[in-house]
């Protein structure tokens, strides 16, 4: 038993040595005396996100941030919510995932700063926005980065193949059988049972949106008609057998990326890093464009990745803390910083103009590449994420694993009822109002 | 000091680190598993969740859970492999460098106890590169020669790439502790079989697989526990393929709803009922061979 009591052990440790200390004020949210010192800290994962700090830290004597590298957007969630758990040990700004801030709201675990921050709506794009408001008046965080999708391929590979950039997902479909028939060994690209983000970022561009409020209770729509279509539309690639079914980041994807037998990858605009970490000895022969749309006459995107920065519930200096956060996404030095130095696409508006006039480095060739990428951005679809993502997100791995394992079309929309069953399912058993 | 008192008083350093880091986090853990949070309305805010009392309905969505079931018949499966051929390959192998016990002996030890050095999740990674077709010279090696190999992580193949990670590793560890038996075992009995004409098989089987008897059980019942453990090679191997669910052992279940889904709760009842089965499953599995394997030591 000696693991299974390890694990249960250490979390009981934290949760008792914590709970000890508990009484931290809860009317923090106190007016900011310019002459008070106060030290915060920050939990992100983005690189070199001390040295953008430094900026605001030599400007702000009284307000001295420090910054505290996370492992990922997961594991600082689940440290996160264990300190709230606890009553202390929360830092005062945390990094947060766009689809975990529902999760941090119902834990009670970021403020709303809606006061603190001012109107900053007119500052970002309306799909970002919306993740950090939950489509309410409350703010419980500012945008930081977002994802638009973009779409990667090869472009030595689609002038052989005589192949043009596939418009429509009917055109994607075609090319995706022409570059298979030319060489058995090719494909345009995979369905991945791993990346429930790059599932739903699909879903979004056709129009679904997982969650949403209706009046006092949550919808659940995870096979709606919209989700149905792209399931459908994947599972009879994957069943045709021109499109791969192995998961993304994988060893062997990274193999097939560098040698060429994955030609194309649905990414998103931080994908240039992706493709150079692993297919480097391919640079120069990729392009990047919009994704194939579903109406060539009204061009829609969705979103994979991105997140905003939050104050937490436990932070005694919130009005500094938001002053932080503000600056940290809207100023345009940080912005600038954000983008060279921490290397994330950050979400302001005005990023393209500022701060992203050089295309990145693996696509020097193609001058628009920001251009297109803040196309990309304007065209993204609402989409509302819920207070169960991460349930809904490991049941996609699970049904989906199934469904590309088993190559079958009709598997891929049954898996859509499963994850449907499993969110709906958890919600009212925690006790969640849902709408049926 | 009163004469009574002092064994209590050195026994207190003992009793106050397993009060604290065993009895308390067990019975926290207990105590988690009946607990549970209620949501109200959309969930959002302050004051809209409150931990209440649960009675035993964690236990019941545990074992009611349609993954549940599958894990446990998995992991059945699973050691039904791993300890059969684990041990068998630690037996043969301990008694093959017994018998030579020669100088070679040596560094063959050495080479076969090694794997057992490598922790399980760099060992799960080590043999996933082998594992997936393209980047397998394994495979590579195979077609060379015109054999097409299959996916080693396709559904129909799964458990025994998974299994063979463990015998890999664990088959070294098992043979060592045989290994020391047989030495310990005195040589005046083999000279006096010898005598009276046994062969080394029959000397093998008669003789020293009967004294090492306690060894087999010992390492029979560290195999059944671990087998019932089985985390972190079906964890390592998960994102690299579509045949291993986020509950593809009861373990893997505590974890994704402890780490994953924020659920402690259910968690603590799962981990609960593994601990309480594999207790269930060592007591009786030594109440079955104990009074006869350990009879000889008396």
């Amino acid at each position: 038993m000696k693991r299974t009591f390890a694990g249960v052990l250490a979390a009981a440790l934290i949760l008792t040595a914590t709970a000890c200390s508990s009484d931290d004020g809860d009317d923090s949210a106190g007016q900011a005396d310019p002459n008070e010192k106060v030290a915060l800290t920050y939990w992100s994962w983005a690189p070199n996100m001390d040295k953008v700090v430094q900026g605001w830290n030599a400007a702000h004597p009284n307000i001295q941030v420090t910054v505290n590298k996370q492992d990922g957007g997961d594991p600082a969630v689940a440290k996160l919510l264990t300190a709230i758990k606890a009553g202390s040990g929360a830092p005062d700004v945390m990094q947060a995932e766009y689809q975990k801030i529902p999760t941090l709201v119902a834990a009670d675990a970021v403020a709303d700063i809606a006061k603190e921050a001012g109107d900053l709506k007119a500052k970002f794009p309306e799909s970002a926005w919306n993740s950090v408001t939950l489509g309410g008046e409350a703010v419980y965080g500012v945008p930081q980065d977002s994802g638009p999708m973009m779409f990667f391929y090869r472009s030595d590979v689609f002038d052989k193949a005589g192949v043009a950039v596939p418009k429509t997902w009917d055109e994607y479909a075609a090319a995706a059988r022409k570059i298979h028939q030319a060489n058995p060994k090719q494909y345009l690209g995979t369905f991945s049972s791993n990346d429930p983000g790059w599932f739903a970022g699909l879903s979004q561009q056709a129009g679904a949106s997982w969650w949403g409020v209706q009046g006092e209770s949550w919808t659940v729509a995870v096979n709606d008609a919209a989700t149905k279509k792209v399931a459908d539309y994947w599972g009879g690639l994957v069943q045709e057998g021109v499109i791969d079914n192995k998961p993304m980041y994988t060893p062997e994807w990274n193999a097939a990326l560098n040698d060429g037998t994955q030609v194309g990858w649905l990414g998103a605009v931080w994908g240039p890093g992706v493709l150079e970490g692993n297919a480097a000895s391919t640079k120069g022969k990729w392009k990047t464009a919009l994704l194939p749309n579903w109406d060539a006459a009204a061009p829609a995107n969705g979103n994979w990745g991105g997140s905003a920065t939050s104050v937490t519930s436990q932070s005694k200096h919130k009005a500094q803390a938001a002053e932080f956060v503000k600056w940290l996404n809207t100023d345009p030095a940080a912005i600038k910083a954000l983008a060279g130095t921490a290397n994330v696409y950050p979400a302001a508006n005005d990023a393209t103009s500022v701060a992203l006039t050089e295309p990145p480095a693996f696509f020097s060739n193609q001058t628009d590449f920001y251009a297109l990428a803040a196309e990309a951005g304007k065209i993204t679809k609402p989409f509302t994420y819920g207070p169960n993502v991460n349930v809904a997100y490991s049941s996609y791995n699970d049904a989906f694993g199934k469904a590309a394992e088993s190559k079958k079309a009709a598997q891929f929309g049954a898996a859509l009822d499963t994850i449907q069953q499993a969110t709906v399912g958890d919600l009212k058993n925690a006790g969640f109002t849902v709408a049926s | 000091m009163r004469k009574s008192s002092a064994p209590y008083l050195f026994l207190t350093p003992a009793l106050v680190l397993f009060a604290a880091f065993l009895a308390a986090p067990i019975g926290y853990a207990g105590y988690l598993s009946l607990r549970r949070v209620k949501v109200s309305g959309l969930g959002l805010g302050a004051g809209a969740r409150s931990e209440v009392w649960a009675g035993l309905s964690n236990y019941g969505r545990s074992l009611t859970d349609p993954e549940f079931v599958p894990s446990v018949l998995r992991v059945g499966a699973y050691g039904l492999i791993v300890v059969p051929c684990m041990l068998g390959l630690a037996l043969v192998l301990a008694l093959l460098l017994d018998a030579g016990r020669t100088r070679v002996g040596t560094f063959t030890r050495t080479a076969i106890f090694l794997p057992y050095a490598v922790p399980a999740v760099i060992a799960s990674l080590l043999w996933g590169f082998l594992y997936l077709p393209r980047v397998s010279p394994i495979v590579d090696v195979l077609s060379g020669v015109g054999i097409t190999a299959p996916d080693a992580l396709s559904s129909g193949w799964v458990l025994y790439a998974v299994a063979n990670i463990a015998i890999w590793g664990g088959t070294g560890f098992n043979m060592i502790v045989l290994y020391t038996a047989l030495r310990a075992i005195p040589t005046d009995l083999f000279e006096a079989a010898r005598i009276d004409g046994a062969s080394d098989i029959q000397i093998a089987l008669r003789i020293k697989i009967p004294v090492i008897g306690p060894s087999l059980v010992m390492t029979f019942l560290f195999s059944l526990i671990a087998t019932l453990q089985v985390f972190a090679e079906p964890m390592t191997l998960r994102p690299l393929s579509n045949t291993i669910s986020t509950t593809w052992t009861p373990l893997m279940k505590v974890y994704r709803d402890a780490f994953v889904r924020n659920d402690i709760y259910s968690a603590a009842a799962t981990s609960v009922i593994i601990a309480a089965a594999t207790f269930v499953i060592s007591y009786g599995f030594l109440k079955i061979v104990g009074s006869r394997a350990f009879s000889q030591e008396n």
